[in-house]
This record gives C-alpha cells, sequence and structure tokens, in this order.
C-alpha cells in the first residue's frame, strides 16, 4: 500500500496545474485567463513553500516520521510552481522583453521580492539530490537549505505589496508561515538550553547559562 | 418579460414568480413615485415590494452616439463576471455572486450643496431628463486592463443643467450607496466607505461624461452599478462611481475614496495616462481583455477630445 503513496501524492500536487489547463481548454479561466493563470500558479508556489515548511513540525509532533520522504517532492513543487508563475509574468506579461524586465525588479518592490523569493529556491532545487547532501555534507547542506525561511518570507511580502487594499489572502499566508517559523524558534531555544546539563528548562529565563 | 440573447437563458435569469405576479402593483408604484415627484415639497415614500430591476429589461427607444467607438465589444459574460465592485468582495468573481439580490427599487437620488434647491429625486424622473443614447466606450482599469461597453445614459450635463448649481460649485462628488446588509464588503474596512468620487465642474459637464443607466441595450446588472452610475471615459475606471445615491455641488475639490486610500497611488484626476506610471506598475501598456498581446495605452484612453480641460496642468503632479 505504502508502494503507491508516493506515486498518488505525486500525481495530488500535479491536480493544480491539471485544473488550471482543463479550464484553459474549457475557456473557464474568466474574463482574464492570463491573470488567472498568474494568480493560480502564485498561490500554489505559496501553497506548496508552506506545506514544505510544515512537513517537520508535523513529523514531530504526530511521530509520523516517514513524512520526511516528501519533504524534497513538496519542495520541488513549490519550485515547478515558482517556475511556472515566473514564465508567465515572462511570456505572457511581458513577451520576453528583457529591458522591461530589468525595470520593473529594479523600480517595482514587488517584483524585486518576487523574484528574491524565486532566486533563493534554485539553489535549492539544484542541491535537491542525496548526491548533493552527499558532497556537501549533512551540515552544510541543511544550512543551505534554511534559505527557504527567506524564500517564503520574501513570497508573502511579495503578495503583501501586490495587493491594492485587500490584505487578507496575504496576511493569512503570512500567519501560517510565522506559526511554522515560530516552531523552528521554539525548537532552537529548546536545543541551546538541552546544551549545558542539569540547566532547567527554558522557562527559567532568568538564569545566567553556564558555558562547558 | 423574457431575455433575448443568443446564448440562451440561465435559470438566474429568470424573473422570480413573485416579482412577475407583482409587477402591476410595481408599475402602479412607479406611477404614484411619478406623481408624487412632481409635487413641490418632497417625495412620498414609496412602499413597493422589493422589486429589482433585472437586468435584461431592453430599454427601447436607444439613439446612436457619434462618440462611440467602432472598436470590438466586449462579450457581456466578460463585462458581468470580472468586475471590481469591492463592497461585494474584493475578488473579480465576487460581484456577480453577491450581488444577485441587490435591490435597486426603489432608488432616490439626493441632489445637494451648492445648487438652488436641495431635492431628492426617484431614479425614474432621472431616467426620462433625455432620451437613451447608446454610447460604445473603451473603459480602463487602473490595474492594466481594459473593455469596451455598450453603455446606455445619456450626458451627465443633462441632469446637471436641471438642478441648477450656483456660481459656487466647482465640483462636483458623487456618493455610492453604503448597505452593511446587501453588501458584504463593506463590513470590512478595505475601503473608506461609502465610495465616493469627484469630477471638476468642467468634467462633469463635458458631452462625453456619461449618466449611465444601462448597456448591452438593456438596464444595468447589479454587478456593474446598477441601477445608475456615471463612465468618464478618458479616467481609470475607479473614476466611474456606481450605485449613485447622492450628487453634491461643492467649492472644494472633494475627496475620492481610492485616493484617501493611497494618496501617492491614486490621485483625483486620474486621467488615463501612459506616460505616468502606477508607482507599483508600469501604465504605458494594457491588456484588452479576450486579446492575448498587450496593446499601449493611449493618452486620455484615446478621448484627445477632453486634452484642453488640462492645458498647462502638470498631469504627473495631478495625476
Amino acid at each position: 500500500m505504502r508502494r503507491y503513496l508516493k506515486p498518488a501524492v505525486f500525481l495530488a500536487c500535479l491536480v493544480p496545474l491539471g485544473r488550471l489547463v482543463w479550464r484553459g481548454f474549457h475557456a473557464d479561466l474568466g474574463a482574464n485567463p492570463i491573470e488567472a493563470i498568474t494568480h493560480g500558479t502564485g498561490d500554489w508556489t505559496l501553497t506548496f513553500l508552506l506545506i514544505t515548511l510544515a512537513v517537520t513540525p508535523l513529523r514531530k509532533l504526530t511521530r509520523q516520521y516517514w513524512l520526511i520522504n516528501f519533504r524534497r517532492m513538496f519542495g520541488l513543487f513549490a519550485f515547478f510552481y515558482g517556475t511556472l508563475h515566473l514564465m508567465t509574468y515572462v511570456w505572457l506579461d511581458k513577451f520576453f522583453d528583457v529591458h522591461e524586465m530589468v525595470h520593473d525588479i529594479a523600480k517595482r518592490r514587488f517584483i524585486t521580492a518576487g523574484m528574491t523569493a524565486f532566486a533563493l529556491t534554485i539553489p535549492l532545487a539544484l542541491t535537491s539530490t542525496k548526491w548533493s547532501i552527499r558532497k556537501l555534507g549533512g551540515k552544510r547542506w541543511q544550512a543551505l537549505h534554511r534559505l527557504i525561511y527567506f524564500s517564503a518570507a520574501a513570497g508573502v511580502i511579495h503578495y503583501i505589496w501586490l495587493v491594492k487594499a485587500d490584505k487578507r489572502r496575504p496576511l493569512e499566508y503570512g500567519a501560517v508561515l510565522a506559526v511554522l517559523l515560530l516552531y523552528r524558534v521554539a525548537v532552537w531555544i529548546g536545543s541551546r538550553s538541552k546544551r549545558v546539563p542539569g540547566v532547567a528548562a527554558p522557562s527559567t529565563v532568568g538564569n545566567k547559562i553556564v558555558e562547558t | 418579460m423574457l431575455i433575448r440573447k443568443s446564448e440562451g437563458i440561465r435559470s438566474s435569469e429568470i424573473t422570480p414568480r413573485s416579482l412577475y405576479l407583482s409587477r402591476r402593483k410595481f408599475l402602479a408604484g412607479l406611477a404614484a413615485a411619478g406623481a408624487a415627484a412632481a409635487t413641490a415639497g418632497g417625495v412620498r415614500e414609496i412602499i413597493s415590494p422589493s422589486a429589482t430591476v433585472h437586468a435584461g429589461n431592453k430599454i427601447n427607444g436607444l439613439q446612436k452616439s457619434p462618440f462611440s467607438t467602432t472598436e470590438t465589444i466586449t462579450p457581456y459574460k466578460d463585462v458581468t463576471h470580472y468586475n471590481n465592485y469591492y463592497e461585494f468582495g474584493t475578488e473579480k468573481t465576487d460581484p456577480a455572486e453577491e450581488a444577485k439580490n441587490f435591490r435597486t427599487r426603489p432608488w432616490k437620488v439626493k441632489i445637494e450643496g451648492e445648487v438652488a434647491k436641495k431635492q431628492e429625486l426617484d431614479i425614474d424622473t432621472i431616467l426620462k431628463m433625455a432620451p437613451p443614447e447608446e454610447r460604445i466606450y473603451r473603459h480602463r482599469c487602473v490595474e492594466g486592463w481594459s473593455i469596451v461597453v455598450p453603455w446606455v445614459g445619456f450626458s451627465l450635463s443633462e441632469l446637471i443643467k436641471r438642478v441648477n448649481p450656483t456660481s459656487k460649485a466647482k465640483f462636483v462628488e458623487f456618493t455610492t450607496d453604503l448597505d452593511m446588509n446587501q453588501m458584504p464588503g463593506t463590513r470590512r474596512p478595505v475601503l473608506d466607505w461609502p465610495y465616493k468620487e469627484g469630477l471638476r465642474m468642467d468634467e462633469a459637464m463635458h458631452p462625453l461624461t456619461l449618466l449611465c443607466f444601462g448597456m448591452y441595450g438593456e438596464d444595468l446588472p447589479n454587478q456593474d452599478g446598477a441601477p445608475l452610475r456615471i463612465v468618464i471615459p478618458w479616467k481609470y475606471g475607479f473614476k466611474s462611481a456606481k450605485a449613485i445615491v447622492r450628487i453634491r455641488f461643492t467649492e472644494r475639490e472633494p475627496m475620492n475614496t481610492w485616493n484617501v486610500m493611497a494618496p501617492n497611488e491614486y490621485g483625483f484626476y486620474a486621467n488615463v495616462n501612459p506616460n505616468v506610471d502606477h508607482p507599483r506598475w508600469s501604465q504605458a501598456k494594457e491588456r484588452r481583455l479576450g486579446e492575448f498581446y498587450k496593446r499601449p495605452t493611449l493618452m486620455f484612453n484615446g478621448y484627445d477630445q477632453v486634452a484642453s480641460l488640462y492645458s498647462g496642468m502638470d498631469l504627473r503632479k495631478d495625476f
């Protein structure tokens, strides 16, 4: 049964794209199809980034440690939808006009943020293989892949900076991201106090931490 | 009254039975409204069934206008399902869903401010002020998309003439309806409700400025600003206020909602201008809905005849 889980989840991750394509062929993308594709791919990029970030807290809190096997797939799908989102901008919005795009990136903050978010995922996608983990070494690989925190944050900022008035959706993504990042902060604080044996739990903040 | 549309009739457009059966009462209410409006000293409150004048009511006696463009008209389906009408939600498809039951009768418009006589006009009085014209206008949103819509109405100047503004009237302010029960979007302060817009007096009196109550030969659908709106084709779409309940003549430049929301992004004049970018996106090009490639944006949305209104003005400053 477990054998089919990975391919099944893989197919599930393709469903958002499938829906967009289906709706495209059935003229069901509304009055402004290119805008619908841009927004759709953007939403799913952010969603997959958050799903990827949710794997570790989820597996630790529910003790379903095997979920780690899906983290890379979710991360790469975030990169996949991010690429589609970028392609929509480059092709359908700018028609490959490099001059206009450079101008946009420099002048329009939300595009700068979006490009930053995407650029940060490139090294992550390139080093997603087991070979890379071996070559870089676990510690260095893990440090590099912390870039996803910044990519997700840049993505949320990109969304906040592009809406005209209604900041509710981007702030909802921001709230989820904040919770997922807070988990890391909590773990980090917890691990720091564990370094010194005999020190009480992090709640006794007033105590001086003795370096050993 | 059945709607004659080539794509067939959606079940959502079938006149509800209760309205169909009460139409005679509705017409009687109209007649009473007309009679009451004719009497000096105010309009009597008309108790009529909460009647929504369904889009689909054909407007008779349409005259053609020399102001119409010959460009391809945007399909009705697109113009009625892609709307910025935040009172009904901030997604483009929200207004079509949420405005379905918006009541457009009875409807009164308050005329206030620098006028000879403050009054409250019933909409059906207003509709009779001049023969309805079909004006096929380009409509350009500040977001960078555009459509071509066959509006129905007559020049706003027809109404202005009849309400006798005083010499102190230099501007006109328009207020959109605000009803939290019918307008779910207004329960959040996404914008500073009620929606307000304004024009300089010469802009308001310009023949192009349209007092609009229909499109595609029929009454305005709710999501497009029923029952009464203005359309100023050489300005960004947010200037063309919908569901107007108040027209006030002022001495000083009135505030407009989007300018209050983001003063560095949305101005009072908001003339379509490819040379003045929005701070966050370029205005040099636009996507005409239905077209694949973007097209260059035209100064004043192609309505050069208004250029003389702004001679001597720095349109980068007065954006």
